[in-house]
């Protein structure tokens, strides 16, 4: 018989099917064909597969091979199907039997030498493989640690061609050597007790963190924006189980694990540069669709430094995820949904010198430049943004003082109980955030005290706020409630969230 | 000198391949069939009826590959363009026919393998 299958899984996002490598090995002139429509990376297989093969002293059939990977409709791209290719291909010439590679997926890029090179997405890919039945996989060693997470599989990490051959050929292999899959807690190399003074934005943070409202922070240079944005995750509670797979798989796509552990609990922060394209911010490519910013912050923290600089377009491209929690991609090779449940955090200058602040006296604007500047954030984005705080200058008494903040541990601690007490109250809705409350359910099972609800009427009344405005307020009302154990918002709380979000008015 | 000597290799392949034919009970019909388009090595006529076209390729050692991997697609075609040459020029247009590739490698010992394909296009 010179016709052998192996099992591998293309990704279209984070979607997998499981893909069918057939090979069949005909007389005829020495050629190979690979059908199945694959990308540029894929067709190039052929030569590692071929060195891999010679250098492991394995021979080449010199006849017509024809490698067929099915479904044939299915757009492959990328190096993964190297191992699976090549071991059918040595089982269609015979050299290895077809019973241990039966129900096996085979993920992996071959080393001209027959090493095995990591590739990404093996996370979701094994997912995909789970799903359809399959608990064996072979992957590369380097991915050892994230396949580990499917523990309901039996991972079998590879490093070398060889290694595989002799293990299908006699059935032993070296025991992989078990690693610590220990999820890891919050990292605590950031502690918001760094942050000198700004009680206002802290106050803001922790809010942020515990109803998933979005936030901007302006302020001159140097006042700690950036400083407060990158401690948001310190404060969040950690992630659990489900949302860390989440997050592990979309980083796994993206082969980010160099700057993120696959095993991390903390919630990812992302802070792309202002002069992202859209296509890098929500996701997007032509041969293999990639998430984007908003995709690797899922479940964590979104975060754009000097967000008024931003191409047009860039930021406003961020409104479809932020109303739906996860982004849609359409091109010509399908269409992929990534998820992109994330908090936002914008930072800006007051204005395009910095130095605008109390009465702009060092400030080199123009007025109408101060006013474009933070003009370029309104309209429907600065809509879904709750709280907007004003960094001033550190004083010299926040300076001067030893005692240092609180720090992100206690503020955790105040965040997650408040959390805890938000699920609770919304069991059964579907729904666990205060920013997700919808608007009718504030106006009728989740009203804010009766004082605070006449509050907020006469400021609709007098046009200060608008009616969507209204139900932010409330919505953040919750948040401050939660934290201050209030059982429903009162008054005070409302007053306070009302303040927040019409800190500054653009 | 050292393109006598391919040529020597080459004819000293064909007669292996012409022996191989005739053990396999095929009539040969004509070797070295050449028109300015090129040169068929070895027409011959199976048992069953069906003409084939036999391209030889002798190599002394695989340092350069597979003697196979030298007929490339477009040689195969131009192959296939000969026979139909041959088939018209002898009356037997319409005739079945075959292209088939002989690979024969000679070691230094004296002895040689050969690899038969039939029908590679």
């Amino acid at each position: 018989m010179s016709l052998a299958q192996t099992l591998s899984v293309a990704l279209l996002g984070l979607d997998g099917h499981i893909v069918t490598v057939e090979v069949d090995i005909a007389d005829g002139l020495p050629m190979y064909s690979l059908l199945g429509l694959p990308d540029a990376a894929l067709s190039e297989s052929r030569d590692r597969v071929r060195a891999a093969m010679v250098n492991c002293g394995e021979s080449w059939p010199n006849r017509k091979v024809t490698v067929s990977l099915s479904p044939a409709w299915l757009p492959k791209s990328g190096s993964s199907f190297d191992v699976a290719i090549c071991i059918a291909l040595l089982s269609a010439n015979q050299s290895i039997a077809t019973e241990r590679i039966r129900d096996v997926v085979f993920i992996g890029e071959l080393a001209l030498d027959g090493r095995i090179r990591s590739v990404r997405g093996v996370l979701p890919a094994l997912m995909a493989a789970y799903k359809a039945g399959v608990r064996t996989a072979v992957v590369p060693t380097a991915n050892y640690e994230e396949a580990s997470l499917m523990h309901s599989m039996e991972i079998i990490p590879m490093e070398h061609l060889k290694k595989i051959l002799s293990w299908l050929r006699t059935g032993e292999r070296e025991c992989a050597q078990e690693i610590d899959l220990a999820w890891q807690p919050n990292d605590d190399r950031l502690d918001f007790a760094d942050v000198a003074g700004q009680p206002q934005a802290r106050l803001a943070a922790e809010i942020a963190a515990t109803g998933g409202h979005h936030i901007l922070l302006i302020g001159p240079p140097g006042t700690g924006k950036t400083m407060i944005a990158e401690r948001i995750p310190t404060i969040m509670p950690a992630l659990d189980i489900e949302q860390a797979l989440e997050v592990t798989a979309v980083h796994s796509l993206a082969g980010t694990f160099a700057t993120r552990s696959p095993t991390s609990l903390t919630a990812p922060i992302v802070s792309p540069h202002h002069t992202t394209t859209r296509v890098a911010m929500v996701g997007g490519g032509a041969h293999a669709i990639r998430p984007g910013a908003c995709s690797l912050a899922h479940n964590g923290v979104l975060f754009i430094d000097e967000a008024p600089e931003c191409p047009p377009g860039v930021l406003d491209s961020l409104r479809q995820p932020l109303e739906a929690g996860s982004i849609t991609i359409a091109r010509s090779i399908g269409n992929v949904t990534f998820p992109a449940q994330f908090l936002l955090v914008l930072a800006a200058n007051p204005c395009p010198c910095g130095k605008f602040l109390g009465r702009g006296r060092n400030c080199t604007c123009t007025s109408q430049q101060v006013r474009r500047y933070l003009g370029k954030l309104s309209g429907p984005l600065m809509d879904r943004i709750d709280l907007r705080v004003h960094l001033d200058p550190v004083g010299r008494l926040d300076m001067a003082r030893t005692d240092l903040g609180e720090s992100s541990a206690d503020i955790r601690k105040r965040v997650i109980s408040a959390r805890a007490i938000a699920t609770e109250r919304f069991q059964g809705f579907g729904w666990s955030l205060n920013s997700q409350i919808p608007s009718r359910a504030l106006r009728s099972t989740f009203k804010p005290e009766r004082a605070a609800m006449s509050f907020l009427h006469d400021e609709l009344e007098s046009e200060r706020i608008t009616a969507r405005g209204l139900h932010k307020i409330a919505r953040v009302g919750w948040s401050l409630a939660d934290l201050h154990a209030h059982e429903i918002p009162t008054l005070e709380d409302i007053q306070q969230a009302h303040g927040l979000r019409s800190g500054i008015e653009l | 000198m050292q393109k006598i000597n391919n040529q020597r290799t080459g004819a000293f392949g064909e007669e292996i391949a012409t022996q191989y034919l005739i053990a396999h009970h095929a009539e040969i019909i004509e070797r070295n069939w050449r028109i300015r388009e090129g040169e068929i090595d070895i027409v011959a006529l199976q048992r069953s009826g069906v003409f084939a076209f036999v391209e030889v390729k002798t190599r002394s050692s695989i340092a350069f590959g597979h003697p196979l991997e030298a007929i490339t697609r477009e040689k195969a075609r131009r192959m296939q363009r000969l026979a139909l040459g041959w088939l018209a020029t002898h009356g037997c247009f319409g005739c079945e026919y075959q292209i088939d590739a002989a690979a024969i490698l000679l070691a230094p010992d004296g002895s040689h393998t050969i690899e038969y394909r039939a029908n590679i296009l």
